[in-house]
C-alpha cells in the first residue's frame, strides 16, 4: 500500500504503520477468534487452547503466543471450514498451490484478490500502464489466483484481459521426468498463442507474465522483425523468484528497452502480493519487496529460530503474516529466503530483498518452471 | 583477485551475479567469475552463424598455422585473463588451486594441450583421412582420387559442457576452430582457467574475436548450451550419459570404465605387466576415463591385487606444488566422503575385499578439501557392484572372471588394453562393439594416439558426408 507523500520523518511513520498493524491485529483476531464472525478451523483451533487470543494478542508481536502455523493444515477439505461466518454471505472462490503430485494447498477467498490487486493497481504508473489500456495475461492460469486477480486488476484500470491457457503442474511433472522437448513443445505453444493474440489487432498495452515467458515471447517477437515494445506493450507486470538484479537489467536492458516499464513483484495465493521498490540501474538492479501491510505482513527470520528477525541486511528465511477478514495465516514459514530491509518513504514497515529459494530446500523445489 | 566477465562472441560483459573460485587449501579468493544468465546466452545465439562465417574467411591452412602460433602463446605467455593478467606459471597455480590437481599434472596438461595444437595439420588430416580441406570450407569438392564428395557443417558453433575436475579433456575441442566452427564454451565452475586462456591465445594469435563465446554459469546454463547448439559435447556422470543416449545432436563423455584384460596366455606372467597396470591407474591422479578402473583375469588375481596395493596403497597427500604429489584433493565440500561411502556400502557385500586396508584408512579430511588415497579392491566376480566402478581417484577393482565370460561382463569400456597373443579372442575384442578405444598388448591404458579419433570422430560430429552433384557451371561458390 503507497501511503500519502511524507510530511513526517522516517521513524514517526514507522511508527505510525506499527501502531496501525497492532490495532489490525486486534481487530483481525477479534474477527477470526469470535463465535459470531470467525470460520470453523479457527474456533475449533482455539478450543484446544487454554486461553482465549482474543484476551492475549494485542499487536502483532503477541502473534507469537501462538503455536507455529503448519502448511499441511491448508491441505484437504472440508474447505468450509475455512469459511468465516461473518462473510458466509458472499460468494466464495477457491484458489489452489503446488498440487503437481498430491493434495495442493488451498486458500478460500471472496474479496481479497480484488481488494489486493486494486492496491497494488495504485503503484502502477499511468502513463506505463494506461488507464483503458488492454492486458495480456500470459502465466499460470486453472486453479492459481493470478489468472483472476489480474484480469481484476486489467478490468479495475479499464481495460479488458486476453488470457493463455498455461497448466504448470503438467510442465514440472515434464521436467521431473526429464522430458525437455516436450516442455520446449509447451512453451512454443503458450508463446504462439500469445503471439496470436497480440498481432490481432487488440491494442494490448500491458502484460503479465513470468520471466521465462518474457524471454521466450521477446525472442519469438524478434524472430519475426518485431518487439514487445514494438507491439505497443509499454508496462510490464513480472513476478518470480527468479527476479534477480541479473535478470532485470537483462530484461530492462535486451528485452525491453527504452520505453518499456517492467514492475517486479513477489507474492503468492497466501499472501497477496508485495511491489518492489523502483528497480534502476543505479541502485545495481537491487529488488526489495514490500507487503501490503497489514494485510500481510512479510519478515525476514532466522534459520535456526522462526520466531527471531535477523537484523537489517542479514540472510533468513521469508516468514509471511496474512491478516485480513477472509484469511487469517500467522507466521507462514515461506520456501524462500532473502535479506532483510529497512522501510523507505513509501513503504514505512520492513521488506525483503534478494528473494531466491530457501537453500534446505532449493534441491527439491523446482522453480522458474513457466 | 581476477575478475573474469562472460565472453559474448568476443565482447565483454560483467554480469551482476559472481562466483568466487577459491584456493582449495587456503581459501584464498582467486577470481570472481560473472555469471551468466540462460536468456543472455539464448538471445546471443542469433549470433551464432557469423562465428563460421568469420572463420570460413581465413582458409584453413592459415587458421592450423594461427593454432601453432596459439600452442607457443598458451604454453609460454603471459596472456590476458579477464582484467588482469596471467603467466604460464600462474595459469598452473591457479587450475591446481581450484581443481586440487598438483600443479606438476596441471603444467603436463599444458604440455599436452601445447602438443595437440602444435600438430594440428597432421591431427586433421588424420581425422579427415586426407580430406583436401577446401571441402569442409565450401561444402563440397572432388577427393584426390576424384570423386566428388560433400561434407556438411552441422552448426555454426560447436557447445561443450566442460568439467570441473579434469583439465586433460580439452584436447577434445582444440581441432575445432581450425575446422572453421566457432566455440560456445561453458566451463566447470572450478575450472574457468583454461577456456579463458586457450581464448586468449588464440586471439593473440589471429583469430576473430566473433568465433568464441564463453558463458560461465551453474546448471542451467549447461543444459541451455545443450539446448540451443545443434552441435555439443558434454561431460558428466553416468546419469548426463543416460539423458543424452541416443541424441545426435550430443556427444557425451562420461565415465570410462577403462580396463586392462589379462588373457590366459599371459597371466601366469602377471608380474611382467604391473608397471603397466600401475601407471594405468595411477597417473594424472586416477581422475581420467581413460585411467584403468579394472583389471580382469580368469586366476592370480588376489595376488595380482595385493602387488598393486602395496605399490600404491603407500601413496599420501602432499601438497600440491610438490613435484613427487601423485594425489589430487576433492575440492568440491563432501565429495570425498561421499564417494568413500558408496565404497564402503560396495565393501559389504560378500566376495569384495578391499586390499589397502593395510595401509591406513583411505578417506583424509582436510579443511576446505579432501583426498582418497589409492584405493585396490579385489573382486571375487565379475557380478558384484564394485567390480565395474569408476570414481576419480586412483581406484582398480581386480576382478577374477572366465576368459570366455569376459567380453559379455565387461560391459561398455572407452579404453580397453587387452595383453593376449591368443588369436581367436584377439578377433573377438576386435569385433566388441563396446570397447571404444582398443590396445591389443601391455599398452597403458592412457597411452593416445593424437591421430586417431576418441569417441566419435570430431570431424564426423561436426561435418555430415551425403551425396552431391552438380554440373561445373551451376556452381558458383
Amino acid at each position: 500500500m503507497r501511503t500519502a507523500t511524507p510530511k513526517v520523518g522516517l521513524s514517526a511513520r514507522v511508527q505510525d504503520a506499527t501502531e496501525r498493524l497492532d490495532a489490525h491485529v486486534r481487530d483481525i483476531i477479534e474477527w477470526h477468534f469470535n463465535h459470531e464472525t470467525g470460520c470453523p478451523f479457527w474456533l475449533d483451533f482455539a478450543s484446544t487452547l487454554n486461553w482465549d487470543p482474543r484476551r492475549e494478542i494485542h499487536c502483532f508481536a503477541d502473534l507469537r503466543k501462538l503455536p507455529p502455523f503448519e502448511d499441511e493444515w491448508l491441505r484437504g477439505g472440508p474447505i468450509r471450514r475455512w469459511v468465516p461466518k461473518g462473510l458466509g454471505h458472499l460468494p466464495a472462490y477457491v484458489f489452489e498451490t503446488g498440487g503437481t503430485t498430491g493434495v495442493p494447498k488451498s486458500r478460500l477467498a471472496m474479496e481479497d484478490f480484488r481488494i489486493d490487486y486494486e492496491m497494488f493497481s495504485e503503484t502502477l504508473p499511468d502513463k506505463y500502464f494506461p488507464r483503458d489500456g488492454n492486458w495480456l495475461m500470459l502465466g499460470p492460469s486453472g486453479p492459481r489466483r493470478l489468472r483472476l486477480a489480474v484480469e481484476h486488476l486489467c478490468q479495475h484500470r479499464g481495460g479488458i484481459c486476453f488470457c493463455v491457457d498455461l497448466d504448470p503442474r503438467w510442465v514440472i511433472k515434464l521436467i521431473k521426468q526429464g522430458r525437455v522437448n516436450e516442455v520446449e513443445m509447451y512453451k512454443a505453444h503458450v508463446i504462439e498463442q500469445a503471439v496470436t493474440v497480440l498481432h490481432a489487432g487488440h491494442d494490448i498495452r500491458c502484460l503479465f507474465t513470468t520471466p521465462k515467458l518474457l524471454e521466450a515471447l521477446a525472442e519469438e517477437l524478434e524472430n519475426q522483425g518485431t518487439s514487445i515494445r514494438g507491439l505497443g506493450i509499454t508496462g510490464v507486470f513480472a513476478g518470480g523468484t527468479e527476479f534477480t538484479p541479473q535478470f532485470t537489467r537483462f530484461a530492462m536492458e535486451e528485452l525491453l528497452g527504452e520505453g518499456v516499464y517492467m514492475t517486479p513483484t513477489y507474492g503468492n495465493t497466501l499472501m497477496g502480493l508485495a511491489c518492489s521498490k523502483p528497480v534502476s540501474a543505479e541502485d545495481g538492479y537491487k529488488i526489495s519487496y514490500y507487503a501490503p501491510q497489514p494485510r500481510a505482513v512479510i519478515e525476514v527470520v532466522s534459520f535456526e529460530d522462526r520466531d527471531r528477525v535477523v537484523s537489517y541486511s542479514k540472510t533468513g528465511r521469508v516468514r509471511l503474516t496474512t491478516l485480513t477478514r477472509e484469511t487469517f495465516i500467522p507466521g507462514f514459514l515461506e520456501r524462500d529466503e532473502g535479506e532483510r530491509e529497512r522501510p523507505y518513504d513509501a513503504y514505512p514497515w520492513d521488506g525483503v530483498s534478494g528473494v531466491r529459494p530457501f537453500r534446505q530446500l532449493a534441491g527439491t523445489t523446482t522453480v522458474g518452471v513457466y | 583477485m581476477l575478475n573474469l566477465p562472460i565472453l559474448r562472441w568476443g565482447q565483454p560483459y560483467t554480469s551482476l551475479d559472481q562466483d568466487t573460485v577459491v584456493h582449495f587449501i587456503t581459501g584464498e579468493a582467486l577470481a570472481r567469475v560473472s555469471q551468466a544468465n540462460a536468456g543472455l546466452l539464448g538471445r546471443d545465439m542469433r549470433l551464432a552463424p557469423r562465428a563460421r562465417k568469420v572463420l570460413a574467411e581465413i582458409p584453413i591452412p592459415e587458421l592450423i598455422g594461427l593454432m601453432k602460433k596459439a600452442a607457443d602463446l598458451y604454453l609460454n605467455d603471459a596472456l590476458p585473463m579477464g582484467d588482469g593478467e596471467q603467466t604460464p606459471d600462474e595459469f598452473a597455480r591457479h587450475q591446481s588451486a581450484s581443481t586440487g590437481l598438483p600443479e606438476h599434472m596441471c603444467k603436463a596438461n599444458m604440455t599436452k594441450n601445447h602438443f595437440v595444437l602444435s600438430r594440428m595439420d597432421q591431427i586433421l588430416d588424420s581425422l579427415t583421412r586426407g580430406l583436401p580441406t577446401e571441402i569442409l570450407t565450401r561444402g563440397y569438392g572432388r577427393e584426390s582420387r576424384g570423386v566428388m564428395v560433400s561434407y556438411q557443417a552441422q552448426a555454426p558453433v560447436l557447445g561443450l559442457v566442460l568439467p570441473s575436475n579434469s583439465p586433460g579433456v580439452h584436447t577434445l575441442w582444440l581441432p575445432v576452430i581450425p575446422m572453421q566452427v566457432g566455440l560456445l564454451l561453458k566451463p566447470g565452475p572450478q575450472e574457468p582457467w583454461t577456456p579463458y586462456r586457450m581464448a586468449a591465445a588464440f586471439l593473440k594469435a589471429g583469430v576473430p574475436k566473433e568465433a568464441i563465446a564463453i558463458y560461465t554459469g551453474g546448471g542451467d546454463i549447461g543444459a541451455e548450451v545443450v539446448r540451443r547448439a545443434h552441435r555439443s559435447m558434454i561431460f558428466g556422470g553416468t546419469a548426463t550419459v543416460e539423458r543424452y543416449k541416443g541424441d545426435v545432436r550430443v556427444q557425451v563423455h562420461g565415465p570410462g570404465f577403462s580396463k586392462i584384460l589379462l588373457g590366459d596366455d599371459v597371466v601366469d606372467q602377471w608380474e611382467k605387466y604391473l608397471d603397466v597396470i600401475v601407471d594405468s591407474v595411477f597417473l594424472n591422479s586416477g581422475r581420467g576415463c581413460i585411467n584403468c578402473s579394472g583389471i580382469w583375469a580368469s586366476r592370480h588375481t588376489r595376488e595380482v591385487a595385493a602387488a598393486l596395493a602395496e605399490r600404491l596403497g603407500p601413496v599420501e597427500p602432499k601438497p600440491p606444488e610438490d613435484p613427487t604429489c601423485g594425489l589430487a584433493a576433492f575440492t568440491v565440500p563432501g565429495a570425498a566422503r561421499s564417494i568413500w561411502a558408496i565404497i564402503e556400502a560396495g565393501l559389504q557385500e560378500p566376495g569384495v575385499q578391499d586390499m589397502t586396508t593395510r595401509f591406513g584408512p583411505r578417506l583424509v579430511e582436510r579443511e576446505r578439501c579432501g583426498y582418497l588415497r589409492p584405493t585396490v579392491i579385489h573382486c571375487d566376480s565379475p557380478d558384484l557392484e564394485l567390480a565395474n566402478t569408476e570414481f576419480m581417484f586412483p581406484f582398480v577393482s581386480v576382478v577374477r572372471c572366465p576368459q570366455e565370460q569376459m567380453l559379455e561382463k565387461i560391459g561398455p569400456t572407452l579404453v580397453c588394453s587387452a595383453i593376449t597373443q591368443d588369436q581367436q579372442w584377439q578377433r573377438r575384442l576386435i569385433d566388441a562393439p563396446h570397447i571404444d578405444r582398443l590396445n591389443i598388448g601391455a599398452l597403458p591404458t592412457l597411452k593416445l594416439d593424437w591421430l586417431q579419433p576418441h569417441e566419435g570422430n570430431i570431424v564426423e560430429f561436426l561435418f555430415r558426408p551425403r551425396a552431391f552433384q552438380a554440373s561445373v557451371e551451376a556452381v558458383a561458390v
